[in-house]
């Protein structure tokens, strides 16, 4: 019995650590759930109960011994990569080539993992992205370069502040700020000339599309919770973005 | 002006997977999704569909387009569907309803914000229907087998 419950224990650490990578990284709510519930279930484990809002997460648990356990969650990013390994970890736990010690080093390992990507290449990939967002939004060739240099100059700002502090907002909002200080100083020294497009376009690597989408998704399929949550995420981040801008165009 | 349209989605999409930490084999499929969801986007929109129509369609579409490759790769979803959304996501009009408030004029700013809302709406509708679809087939299958 002592030993079931010792075992019931460790299920529980590799049941809640996958469902917090998996949070942490953006994944969608059903998806950090069922991937518990399936853990749990692949080591022998059936009557569980799984709860996850943005914030925070509970699992619960019920042979041999009842035990429930709460994980808070304060860091939110998007990390697809993150998302994937997890995934190949559960598959292979429900083959059952994995044993519960293997798997919890397997997923201490993606947890330690940071971006795949180096800073550079990301600022780079966001002035890449900036610069076609123009493009496709029936901007003109010669704004490429203006809308690429404020897209990625904002990305950077944005990503060293939220490493200084630790509140997203400000990062977010002095990101929006330095793009459009750069938009506006480019269209009055004729390197830019449409102010609007080149603005709308170097946003975009900021703007809380993923939130957005996943907040309505999730409130359709009833997760209400983490939808009205995700919602009042993906609203501050576009205010923040919005503040920034309109700051800087009242001084216009 | 298709084509340069095909080639800034393409790289806009892939560029953003990166953003996101998308594995690096998940890369083109992901560009390849945004390019069929906008290049869908802007062909309805050249033959004036409402926008909010255009925009299901479009999110249905590359939601389908990122299930075969989920499938395909054994890959959660979200890897490619979420790069691929990324065009669809109204920024523009938030964008203008924003700047408009600042500007005083909160009717303005009220309608387009509203209508940004929509189209978010619209995304999300979009992906449940393909999402609907893909557990209707998965269903369907089995007894055709």
């Amino acid at each position: 019995m002592e030993d079931l419950v010792q075992r019931e224990h460790e299920i529980m650490k590799v049941c809640l650590l996958a469902g917090q990578i998996m949070l942490q990284s953006g994944a969608e709510t059903y998806r950090v759930e069922d991937t518990m519930v399936r853990i749990a279930a692949s080591f022998g484990v059936d009557k569980t109960h799984s709860y996850m809002t943005p914030t925070g997460l509970i699992f619960s648990m019920e042979d041999p011994q009842p035990i429930t356990r709460l994980n808070r969650i304060s860091d939110r990013t998007t990390n697809l990569h993150k998302i994937d390994r997890v995934n190949s970890v559960s598959r292979r736990i429900s083959k059952g080539e994995l044993t519960i010690a293997e798997a919890r080093r397997e997923l201490e390992h993606i947890q330690r993992t940071g971006d795949i990507y180096p800073l550079w290449l990301r600022l780079l990939m966001a002035a890449l992205a900036s610069g076609c967002f123009l493009i496709m939004f029936h901007g003109i060739w010669p704004d490429f370069l203006a809308a690429a240099v404020a897209g990625g100059l904002g990305f950077y700002c944005m990503l060293m502040l939220q490493r200084m502090i630790p509140v997203k907002f400000f990062a977010e909002f002095s990101g929006a700020l330095a793009i459009g200080l750069c938009a506006v100083l480019f269209v009055k020294f004729g390197f830019g000339r449409d102010l609007d497009i080149i603005v709308i376009s170097s946003v975009m690597p900021l703007v809380p599309g993923l939130l957005i989408t996943n907040a309505i998704r999730d409130l359709m399929a009833g997760h209400l919770v983490s939808g009205l949550s995700k919602g009042a995420e993906a609203f501050i981040t576009s205010f923040a973005i919005g503040a920034g801008i309109a700051f800087m165009l009242s001084f216009q | 002006m298709y084509f340069e349209q095909l080639v800034t989605s393409f790289i806009a999409s892939a560029a953003f997977g990166m953003l996101f930490n998308t594995p690096k084999k998940a890369l083109l499929q992901c560009g390849f999704a945004g390019m069929v969801g906008w290049l869908l986007y802007i062909w309805l929109q050249d033959m004036h569909v409402l926008r909010i129509t255009a925009t299901v369609v479009a999110s249905y579409w590359v939601t389908m387009i990122s299930h075969l490759f989920a499938k395909r790769y054994r890959t959660p979803i979200i890897v490619f569907s979420v790069s691929g959304i990324i065009p669809l996501v109204p920024g523009g009009t938030a964008y203008d309803a924003m700047r408009n408030a600042v500007e005083n004029q909160y009717d303005q700013a009220v309608q387009l914000g509203a209508e940004a809302f929509m189209i978010s709406g619209a995304i999300a509708l979009g992906l449940l229907l393909s999402e609907v679809t893909n557990q209707l087939i998965r269903k369907w299958k089995p007894r055709v087998v």
